[in-house]
């Protein structure tokens, strides 16, 4: 059979990229300062994120959405720190998308919020093309997974703003080597910020939440509010 | 493994332009992948396969291009391939550079439709 090209140029993830752009003029509007999170799985994203909503409440509104494949489990650790929190179940769905966030927020109101946080469903590879509308994408990486993980998951490592290397209060126990990790997250995203921290021992908090605080104040327009 | 979420919205893509272009037959879909789009190509053909199944795109084929990670460097001012990717680091002089220029390609290219007029 004879054939012939029709040229459609156009990227695969048009539909998300335009919902994140919706979104994002959304948190402009309402000036609400947004940070995803991703990571494997028990990496310690939910530990992470109840010890920032409750350091944060003080000062400023603050809420949660967070990602699973089946249950509400995270969202009910969450809600222990007296933030409004939502669940978003993905099904079978490995990742968040745009719609899902716009969903989700359509049907929830928090009231006006400062800080959103989002957590993606633990996984490495999936997150990594779908832009949520986030200010600032963190990828945690705990002590425990061994120093090479950015090498073994380059995109979603390239694509952060920020690393976390988190359950750093365990870094001795687990035999965990500074130098290799920070030289294996360097390879892939030279330049990228690092904190060290420990949601359970409270180690490196300090300067996530002032580094935290910087941001939503920005966002804000304002130099009030302070975290801790 | 989202490959069948990307199949899915590679489709949806290619239905919308279908329908706008008033095509009905689809023999094959070009698109461009690249290295770092975190999209295994083996999964995505299988995962075309199966999303098309009762579409107008049954039995087509995928056609897959596939894009190299390229970085530029800014002291050499060159853009260099990176095949394997495990450093983004300039292979000319080993500097470290985050700036991807090329390789994140989820892209829709062409599609290939019966050429009615070879009929004529």
């Amino acid at each position: 059979m004879k054939t012939r090209i029709v040229e459609v140029r156009q990227g695969i993830l048009k539909k998300n990229d335009a919902l994140a752009r919706a979104l994002r003029n959304r948190f402009a509007m309402t000036r609400t300062y947004v940070v995803s999170f991703v990571s494997s799985p028990g990496a310690g994203k939910t530990a992470l994120l109840e010890a920032t909503l409750r350091a944060a409440q003080p000062r400023f509104r603050v809420g949660a959405l967070v990602g699973d494949l089946a249950t509400a489990n995270d969202a009910a650790r969450l809600s222990r720190s007296g933030a409004p929190v939502r669940q978003i179940t993905t099904g079978t769905v490995c990742h968040l998308e745009a719609q899902m966030v716009g969903s989700a927020l359509d049907a929830w109101d928090p009231g006006p919020l400062d800080l959103l946080c989002i957590e993606n469903v633990g996984n490495l590879v999936c997150p990594s093309g779908y832009d949520l509308g986030e200010d600032l994408r963190v990828v945690l990486f705990s002590v425990t997974e061994g120093e090479d993980k950015p090498l073994k998951y380059p995109p979603i490592f390239n694509t952060a703003d920020l690393a976390l290397i988190s359950k750093i209060d365990l870094a001795e126990a687990a035999g965990f080597d500074r130098e290799t990790a920070y030289a294996s997250l360097y390879r892939i995203r030279p330049g990228l910020p690092v904190l060290e921290v420990s949601a359970r021992t409270g180690e490196g908090f300090a300067a996530w939440m002032t580094l935290l605080e910087e941001h939503v104040n920005r966002k804000r327009g304002e130099g009030g509010g302070r975290l801790n | 493994m989202h490959e069948l979420s990307i199949a899915c919205d590679l489709i949806e893509c290619v239905r919308e332009e279908a329908a706008r272009r008033g095509i009905e037959q689809i023999v094959a879909v070009h698109m461009r992948l690249g290295a770092f789009s975190g999209v295994v190509k083996e999964a995505l053909l299988f995962s075309f396969d199966v999303a098309a199944h009762g579409t107008l795109l049954e039995g087509a084929r995928l056609v897959i291009e596939d894009v190299p990670l390229v970085v530029h460097c800014r002291r050499c001012r060159a853009e260099h391939v990176l095949a394997p990717i495990l450093d983004l680091r300039c292979p000319g002089c080993g500097s470290a550079t985050a700036e991807v220029v090329r390789g994140n390609e989820l892209e829709l290219v062409a599609v290939e439709v019966p050429d009615e007029d070879a009929h004529r």
